[in-house]
């Protein structure tokens, strides 16, 4: 009876039996909406009919095997879903649109690396979850504005190692400044207009070297690790080490402006007042190309992340794009109606953000070259830089503000801004942490700025944590696969396209030398077919033209023998009644 | 206010101590690893610049031999161990992981024209001038034991060929005409002749294994099935026996031993044939590439690849669909190579050659030998991989191509080349003031065969 109780009773509800009903309900909801995020699973139930059976199928196996050794059925079955945006993220092309007559060998050939690349962007999609770290963020309170939330509130509130982050150093001697954060984010190289040059590890404040180099200092910049900057001086242009030893003086950069690093291409490419773009292969100390660019005064720079396009801002509004593989801009763009003041690029590749004396600032969509929005700033921005995250800094005067989200919605005040003692002169974010780097008149200001720098790392590709040894084996695997300059142009990919132009031009060649074309389509020779006359047993019947042929000889043969011994049969009859009928001389005694 | 700055502990990132190997978090991103494409392709094209530096396929020449080498002889069941004929009648076994001779035997007199392993691997057989079958004893024989053959058959002419069937005790050879032994008896159980003089190669069709193929002094090729009843007949029906006649003389045939309806044959026009033995009108590929005579071939274990053995002195690999070769291999001192034999565990290639050495080769030249580390095997997948996936830019094309050959071998191959065109030139001039249609055009595959009897 007690047993019978228990058994009859219902097993106590757990949390994921509640969760599922939920879940289901959901389900049901948004399907009548509409309006919900189509999953994986989902975007597979919309395959054909005979795929969703075998799935079904499979899903059904699965269950059956997975039953517990208590007997209850697993309660989340299959693996776990995938969220579409994340899977969006790790897509890399557009299926192929298959022609209607591929051949067999290539038809299984694209389906599997399709197959390959899809299982690629699941297994990121799904390893994604597991990255440790979290972006930062900063919310008021209600009422509260974030802009007018100082930096000391937010060192205050933030951990000691964090709110060590914010600080000011006072160079009030041989300012203004120009900073260069290096790609790991670890180290930081900043220059004074008066000859002022040192390098710090920012986070430990370690100074590793400063010297003066007794000249006017236009610009500096890391090259590819923290052991050498370039430094653009009055006349010429210098790498030191991480020593302050002076390691080359290049004579072929005169007048140099502005500098950026193509990290790689392993290229320093430097804007001069000569209005001559120069570019350094510093793996191997050559200059590549120097384009002569004939608009003047070269004060205004950025580079395209994404495509290793140097992006340049002139005095009569306009940004031109340059590769080092052409002698003429790629692109021109009238931006702004006076001079371009700065200009930035996001880390996608996607957007191009520019100021101007007109002060506005304008954002344009770098891949289709359309403006999305402009803004009016009432003092212009006279710096401008992106982070990693897509947090856009402006120095207006002494006041650096800081915008979130300005190319998808209008933006109508900064989210963060702050007051620094001087004139701004270098702005610059530094990767992988929350934090943007102001060079000015007084010194140099580390803001903090939550949300900028992107959380999490990827160890072979820029490690902030790397050991020396680390740094060497990274520097000898990253020269192995220093990219080629002729291979920078406007679309990245395009090494990875069809060079339908050559293969056509092969084999139009092709055509010529063997006087016939051996693609050409065969000459259509038609079957001759007839309904249900032309299988292979009716042809071969056909052909033999008289039916059972071999045969006909033996049934005749045995015909003839049945006649020859019918008649042999019946001449016996025929004697016998013959003789039968003849009366002998016995016959007189029968009875 | 809610505040939330990016704080990294160093320990998450940092090894504990100096013993931990470095702790690598990655992330996937592909907006963190920009110009993929192209990072790939400089690697891409760096290992192809190293494979060719690596590329060194010779391994070691096993010398003894008093005189060339005539005819090789793979083990059935032991990877290590190779068999050597050459053409003063000796037969030498060889171990190839120490890379010395174990046994000399002389087994004939006069060139030792074929030999063959039993497939039990108990004993082998050979056939030499002296127009002698003799089979013998795998082993070793003991100390004050004589060198003695098993069995010796004295046959009526001379034998240039001899294969062994893959499962029971019979085996072929073919002279004068094609002969099926059987191991117990001393006269043929069959014998094959087609009005043809003399016969070079037969070979057992390693699948359907009644099947046998044969390369004929008259140009062609015959097959024939052992189970026909009727012998000595020149036309019967269907598969009893097909011939093709093809421009010249073929030399040794080889079945593919994965898709063995497939064999491929080399010829005396310097080119080897593929032919689908169901459809012998014309040969499914053409493979080019040799300055002369091909005299042997031999197929990979894995039926994707063979190599050839050229009177001009080197050694080709072909991949089985290819026009031409991925692969050649010679040296200053070898001279004509007579034989050749791919190693069943399809990663060496042994070839014996006039000047009396047996030479032993990577069949890829730039493959590392011996056990891989992991991290080791991952990078040679990845760098293939990559290999591959590039393989027909132009510049890594051209990289992977580029072999060096002896001045000789390079200029004839112009030379050919420069008749062939010639030829070409010719014929589209003619066409071209001819009729339409009076000189069609013939493919390369269909010139070369003359007719096809079944």
């Amino acid at each position: 009876m007690i047993t019978l109780l228990i058994l009859s009773e219902q097993a106590p509800s757990r949390y994921w039996q509640e969760l599922q009903q939920e879940k289901d309900e959901a389900k049901d909801a948004g399907a009548g909406e509409g309006n919900k995020e189509p999953t994986t699973e989902e975007a597979e139930e919309s395959k054909t009919p005979k795929q969703k059976k075998r799935k079904f199928k499979e899903k059904q196996d699965q269950n059956q095997d997975k039953k517990c050794i208590s007997g209850k059925s697993d309660p989340f079955p299959g693996k776990a879903r995938i969220p579409e945006d994340r899977l969006q993220k790790f897509k890399r092309k557009e299926k192929i649109k298959k022609p209607p007559h591929q051949h067999y060998k290539l038809r299984t050939m694209i389906a599997r690396s399709e197959e390959a690349s899809e299982m690629a962007q699941k297994q990121a999609a799904r390893f994604d979850l597991l990255l440790p770290e979290e972006a930062g963020f900063l919310e008021g309170d209600e009422g509260e504005d974030t802009c007018l939330v100082s930096q000391e509130d937010i060192a205050n509130a933030v951990d000691i190692t964090s709110g060590a982050k914010h600080f000011n150093l006072k160079l009030s001697q041989f300012g203004p400044y120009r900073i260069d954060y290096s790609k790991t984010g670890r180290h930081l190289v900043i220059g004074g207009r008066k000859g002022h040059v040192a390098c710090i590890d920012w986070q430990s404040k370690h100074l590793m070297c400063e010297i003066n180099v007794m000249e006017s200092v236009n610009d500096v910049k890391w090259l590819h690790s923290e052991s050498m900057y370039a430094v653009a001086q009055k006349k010429w242009l210098y790498v030191y080490d991480s020593n302050g030893i002076e390691l080359h003086c290049i004579r072929k950069f005169n007048d140099v402006l502005r500098m950026q690093f193509l990290p790689y291409h392993f290229l320093l490419a430097t804007a001069s007042a000569t209005s001559f773009l120069q570019y350094l292969d510093v793996s191997v100390g050559k200059e590549v190309v120097a384009i002569n660019t004939k608009t003047g005064r070269l004060d205004v720079m950025c580079q395209n992340p994404q495509n290793a396009i140097i992006h340049l801002g002139h005095p009569n509004g306009t940004v031109t794009l340059w590769s080092p593989n052409q002698k003429e801009a790629l692109v021109k763009m009238l931006c702004h109606q006076g001079a371009v003041r700065s200009v930035a690029v996001e880390k996608n590749g996607t957007y191009m953000v520019t100021s101007g004396m007109d002060k506005k600032l304008k954002v344009y969509d770098i891949r289709a070259f359309k403006p999305l929005k402009s803004y009016f700033l009432p003092a212009g921005a006279s710096c401008l830089s992106l982070s990693q995250r897509g947090l856009l800094s402006a120095a207006t005067g002494d006041i650096v503000q800081v915008y979130r989200d300005v190319w998808s919605t209008p933006v109508t005040k900064p989210y963060m801004a702050h007051r620094v003692r001087g004139t701004v002169w270098g702005l610059h974010f530094c990767p992988f942490e929350d934090v943007l780097g102001v060079g000015h008149q007084d010194g140099f200001t580390s803001m903090l700025v939550p949300g900028a720098g992107e959380p999490n790392f990827d160890a072979l590709d820029a490690n902030p944590f790397r050991s020396a040894k680390q740094r060497q084996e990274w520097e000898v695997k990253a020269l192995l696969e220093k990219i080629q300059p002729e291979l920078i142009s406007l679309d990245p990919t395009e090494l990875g396209h069809v060079d339908r132009a050559t293969f056509e031009q092969k084999h139009e060649d092709r055509v010529k030398a063997l006087g016939f074309d051996p693609l050409a389509k065969v000459k259509f020779i038609p079957k001759f077919k007839k309904k249900g006359r032309s299988s292979a047993g009716r042809v071969e019947k056909r052909k033999k033209q008289v039916a059972h042929e071999d045969q006909r000889d033996i049934i005749r043969k045995a015909m003839e023998d049945k006649r020859k011994t019918e008649e042999e049969r019946k001449n016996k009859e025929q004697k016998k009644t013959l003789l039968s009928s003849q009366k002998s001389a016995l016959d007189r005694f029968k009875k | 206010m809610k505040v939330k700055v990016l704080s990294r502990n160093p320990d998450d990132y940092i090894r504990e101590t100096k013993l931990d190997i470095q702790r690598v978090p990655r992330n996937y991103d592909p907006t963190l690893h920009p110009f993929e494409v192209a990072r790939e392709y400089t690697r891409a094209l760096n290992a192809t610049k190293l494979e060719r530096v690596f590329a060194k396929p010779f391994l070691a020449s096993l010398d003894g031999h008093r005189d060339g080498v005539n005819c090789l002889a793979k083990h059935t069941t032991s990877l290590s161990t190779l068999l050597s004929g050459s053409c003063d009648g000796e037969v030498k076994v060889w171990n190839l992981s120490k890379r010395e001779c174990v046994r000399t035997l002389q087994a004939h007199e006069g060139f030792v024209r074929g030999m063959v392993v039993r497939f039990c691997g108990t004993s082998f057989f050979t056939i030499g001038d002296d127009k002698t079958i003799k089979q013998w004893k795998m082993e070793t024989p003991g100390y004050g034991e004589e060198e003695e053959p098993l069995h010796t058959i004295l046959g009526k002419t001379v034998f240039t060929g001899l294969d062994h069937h893959q499962k029971e005790g019979v085996f072929a050879t073919c002279g004068q005409q094609v002969d099926i032994w059987d191991e117990q008896r001393s006269s043929p159980i069959r014998s094959f002749t087609w009005g043809v003089d003399s016969f070079s190669s037969v070979s057992f069709n390693p699948v359907e294994t009644e099947l046998l193929g044969s390369c004929a002094s008259d140009r062609s090729i015959v097959l024939y099935d052992m189970r026909e009843s009727a012998p000595l007949k020149k036309v019967t029906n269907d598969m009893d026996y097909m011939d093709v006649i093809m421009t010249m003389r073929s030399n040794t045939l080889c079945w593919n031993p994965m898709e063995a309806y497939y064999f491929t044959c080399a010829n005396e026009d310097y080119n080897l044939y593929t032919y689908d033995m169901r459809y012998l009108e014309k040969p499914l590929v053409v493979h080019m590439d040799h300055v002369s005579a091909v005299l042997d071939v031999d197929y990979s274990p894995t039926g994707q690849e063979f190599v050839s053995a050229s009177f001009d002195k080197t050694i080709r690999i072909f991949p089985k669909d290819a026009g031409h070769s991925r692969e050649v291999y010679h040296t200053k001192r070898m001279q004509h190579v007579i034989c050749i034999k791919w190693s069943a565990d399809s990663k060496y290639i042994l070839s014996g050659s006039d000047e009396m050495n047996i030479r032993l080769w990577k069949a890829n030249a730039a493959e590392k030998l011996g056990v891989l580390a992991p991290r080791e095997r991952e990078a040679a997948n990845y760098s293939q991989k990559l290999k591959e996936k590039f393989q027909n830019h132009p510049q890594i094309r051209r990289i992977a191509r580029h072999r060096h050959l002896p001045k000789s071998i390079y200029h004839q191959t112009k030379e050919l080349r420069v008749m062939k065109d010639a030829r070409r030139r010719k014929e589209m001039n003619v066409r071209k003031h001819s009729k339409p249609g009076a000189v069609p055009v013939v493919s390369e595959k269909e010139k070369h065969v003359v007719t096809v009897v079944k």
